[in-house]
C-alpha cells in the first residue's frame, strides 16, 4: 500500500472509530484519533501478519499496551480482516467480544489482554526474548501512551531490553503529550524522553507521529540497530483529524453529542480531498 | 522408639523434575528475579544458560517477560520468592497471565514463613488468598519430593497458568515413589470417622503424625492431603463433612482466605458441620522460625491433637 492509500485507510479507520465510540455512546477517542496513524502503519504496511492465520507461529507481533483505546484496534482489526466489520456495532455492548480493553481470548489478532497501564512492554520484551533463543527473525512492536510510562514496570523493561539487547523489538510512544487529567508535563514530566531512552541503551528516534512516511520509515526493518532495541517517539496529538478536539485534554474519553459528531464527519471526510 | 525421618527441602525435587523435563522439551525456559540460587537453578542455569532469563529484581517485568515468552511458544517457569512474585507482580498475574490465559508457571519459592526470622516481609502467608480469586490459574503446594515432581510434571502437560506453591521448609517423605498425583484430587492419607484433618505443602506431615497418636487415643481422624487448592476438590470435602462430621484444617497461610476459607466455602454450602480453621491467625508473625511459628500458632502435632478433641468434643455437642 503506497503513502496516499495509508492515509484514505487511516481517515477510513478514523470515521469508523468516530461512529463506533459515538454509537457506543462511551471511548477513548481523544488517544484513539492520536494513534490511527501508527495503527494504519503498523497493520497496512509494516506488520508480518496473516488475518487468515491469527495465530502463525512467526507472525510479527503487536501489543497495544494503551488499552483503553482499543477501538481503535477493533476498527483497524476490522478494516484489516481480522473480524467483521459488523461486529464493531457490538463494541460496548452486553457480552460483546468487544470490550472496553483488548481480549486476546475473544478477539483475533489481540496478543495479550491489555487495559492496566505499563503491562505492554515487559510482555513484547518476553515476546522478543522468545524469538532470539529460538533464533526466528520475527519481529515485536509495542505501542504505549506517554503518560503510561510514569508506570515503574515500564522501566524495568527498558532495562531488561537492553539488556537483553533485543534489537527485534520496537516501542512506540504515542507522544500526545496528554495524559487523562492534565499535560503529562504538569502532571509528572518524561521529557527529554528519547535522550531517557538513549541513556538507557535504545537507539531512539523523534518522528512525527501523523506522517506516514516517517512512521512507516522509522519501523522499517533496515533502521534497527544491530543489539539494541529501538524507541520511535511519535510526536502526535491527541484528538487528531478533528479540530475541537485536538490537544484538548477533555477528549481523553468524551463523546460527541450529535453536532459534534456531524461537523467530526465533516472534517475527516474533507481531510483527503 | 522410631528414628526421626529424613527431611526434604522440596525445592530439589523441584529443580530435579524440571531438568528432566527440560532436556526433554527445549520450549521450557526458567526465568527469575536474581534467584538463581535461592531458585536452585544454578545446574539449570550450566546446562542451558540461553534458557534461563535472569531479569534482575523486577517481579513486574519479570512476569510480563513470561507472558511474553509464553506467546513466543515457551513453557516458562517462572521463579522467585512467593512473597515477592505474587505480592509484587499481582496485577501482571492477572491481567496478563491469568485474564490472558497464558501458558505461564509460576512458582513461588521459599513459601509460607519459609523465611521465618526474616520477619512478615518475606512471608508469603497471604498467596492462596490472592491467586484462588483469580480465574483459571491451578494452586498447587505439594507435601513431599514425590507429589513435588507429580506437580512440576503436570505444569508442563497442562497448558495453562499452574502456580506451585513450594517451600524450603524440610518434610519427610510421605508419598512411594509410584504415586501418580492427580491434580484437583485430594488424597486420603489415613482412614477416620470422627473427623477429617485437612492440610497441604508443610503441614500434611504434621497433620498425619497428630492423627497417629490420636488414633490411640480413641480419636480415629480420616487426614486429607489437598495439594490443589483450585480447582478444589469438593466430592473429598463434602464426603469428609458427611461421613465424619468435623473438618479440621491446617496450613501454613493466613486463617483468612486461604485453604481452610475454600473448605468453609465447600462444607457450608453443601453439608454444614463443626470446623476449625489453623493457620497464621490474622496477624503480623513475630520473629521465628517457621517451624517455631507453626508450633506457636498451635500446628504442632500436639496442637493439632488438642484442635481435634476440641472439635469432636463440639460435634458431640
Amino acid at each position: 500500500m503506497d503513502e496516499h492509500d495509508l492515509r484514505k485507510t487511516a481517515r477510513q479507520i478514523r470515521l469508523l472509530d468516530l461512529e463506533t465510540v459515538y454509537r457506543a455512546g462511551a471511548g477513548h477517542i481523544g488517544g484513539e484519533m492520536s494513534a490511527i496513524d501508527i495503527l494504519t502503519t503498523l497493520y497496512f504496511h509494516t506488520l508480518s501478519i496473516d488475518p487468515a492465520q491469527p495465530d502463525r507461529a512467526d507472525r510479527d507481533r503487536f501489543i497495544l499496551s494503551k488499552g483503553h483505546t482499543a477501538c481503535a484496534l477493533y476498527v483497524t482489526l476490522a478494516v484489516r480482516g481480522f473480524l467483521p466489520e459488523e461486529e464493531l456495532n457490538t463494541f460496548l455492548q452486553p457480552y460483546s467480544a468487544l470490550n472496553g480493553h483488548p481480549n486476546r481470548v475473544k478477539v483475533p489478532g489481540v496478543e495479550t489482554n491489555t487495559g492496566c497501564l505499563g503491562h505492554g512492554l515487559p510482555i513484547a520484551v518476553g515476546m522478543a526474548k522468545a524469538a532470539k533463543i529460538s533464533g526466528e527473525n520475527w519481529r515485536v512492536f509495542v505501542l504505549c501512551g506517554d503518560g503510561e510510562l510514569q508506570e515503574g514496570s515500564n522501566w524495568e523493561a527498558v532495562m531488561a531490553a537492553a539488556h537483553f539487547k533485543l534489537d527485534n523489538l520496537t516501542l512506540i510512544v504515542d507522544n500526545n503529550r496528554l495524559q487523562q487529567g492534565a499535560r503529562v508535563s504538569d502532571t509528572n514530566k518524561l521529557a527529554p524522553l528519547g535522550e531517557k531512552l538513549s541513556a538507557f541503551g535504545w537507539h531512539s528516534v523523534d518522528i512525527d507521529g501523523h506522517d506516514i512516511s516517517q512512521i512507516a520509515h522509522a519501523l522499517d526493518a533496515n533502521q534497527q540497530q544491530p543489539g539494541l532495541p529501538t524507541c520511535v517517539v511519535a510526536n502526535t496529538f491527541k484528538g487528531q483529524g478533528i479540530s475541537f478536539m485536538r490537544d484538548r485534554v477533555e477528549w481523553h474519553h468524551k463523546v460527541p453529542d450529535v453536532a459534534q459528531y456531524q461537523q467530526a464527519r465533516i472534517e475527516l471526510e474533507a481531510d483527503l480531498p | 522408639m522410631s528414628l526421626s525421618p529424613k527431611l526434604h527441602d522440596c525445592r530439589d525435587a523441584f529443580v530435579a523434575s524440571l531438568q528432566r523435563e527440560a532436556a526433554q522439551n527445549s520450549n521450557i525456559v526458567a526465568v527469575c528475579n536474581d534467584s538463581v540460587g535461592s531458585s536452585k537453578l544454578s545446574g539449570f542455569a550450566t546446562q542451558w544458560p540461553e534458557r534461563l532469563i535472569n531479569v534482575g529484581i523486577a517481579e513486574q517485568n519479570m512476569v510480563g517477560v513470561g507472558a511474553g515468552l509464553a506467546n513466543g511458544g515457551k513453557v516458562p517457569f517462572v521463579c522467585a520468592a512467593s512473597c515477592f512474585l505474587t505480592g509484587r507482580a499481582l496485577e501482571q498475574i492477572k491481567a496478563d497471565v491469568a485474564y490472558s490465559q497464558a501458558n505461564v508457571k509460576l512458582c513461588g519459592i521459599s513459601s509460607g514463613m519459609a523465611y521465618g526470622e526474616l520477619g512478615p516481609t518475606h512471608h508469603s502467608i497471604e498467596d492462596f488468598a490472592w491467586l484462588r480469586v483469580l480465574p483459571g490459574i491451578v494452586i498447587i503446594a505439594p507435601a513431599d519430593p514425590t507429589e513435588t515432581q507429580g506437580a512440576v510434571e503436570f505444569a508442563v502437560q497442562h497448558e495453562g497458568p499452574v502456580f506451585l506453591r513450594l517451600s524450603r521448609v524440610g518434610v519427610p517423605d510421605i508419598f512411594d515413589s509410584e504415586h501418580l498425583f492427580v491434580p484437583g484430587k485430594a488424597n486420603i492419607l489415613h482412614e477416620g470417622d470422627d473427623l477429617t484433618i485437612i492440610a497441604n505443602g508443610t503441614l500434611t506431615h504434621r497433620a498425619l503424625d497428630a492423627a497417629r497418636v490420636l488414633s490411640g487415643q480413641g480419636i480415629n481422624a480420616r487426614v486429607l492431603n489437598m495439594a490443589t487448592v483450585s480447582p478444589i476438590d469438593t466430592d473429598a470435602i463434602v464426603a469428609a463433612a458427611r461421613e465424619t462430621g468435623a473438618i479440621l484444617t491446617c496450613e501454613e497461610h493466613s486463617v483468612h482466605g486461604g485453604l481452610g476459607s475454600c473448605i468453609a466455602e465447600v462444607v457450608v454450602q453443601n453439608h454444614p458441620v463443626p470446623m476449625k480453621i489453623l493457620g497464621v491467625p490474622g496477624i503480623f508473625a513475630p520473629t521465628g522460625s517457621a517451624n517455631f511459628l507453626l508450633d506457636e500458632f498451635g500446628m504442632s502435632a500436639e496442637g493439632i491433637q488438642a484442635a481435634s478433641r476440641d472439635l469432636v468434643a463440639r460435634k458431640g455437642g
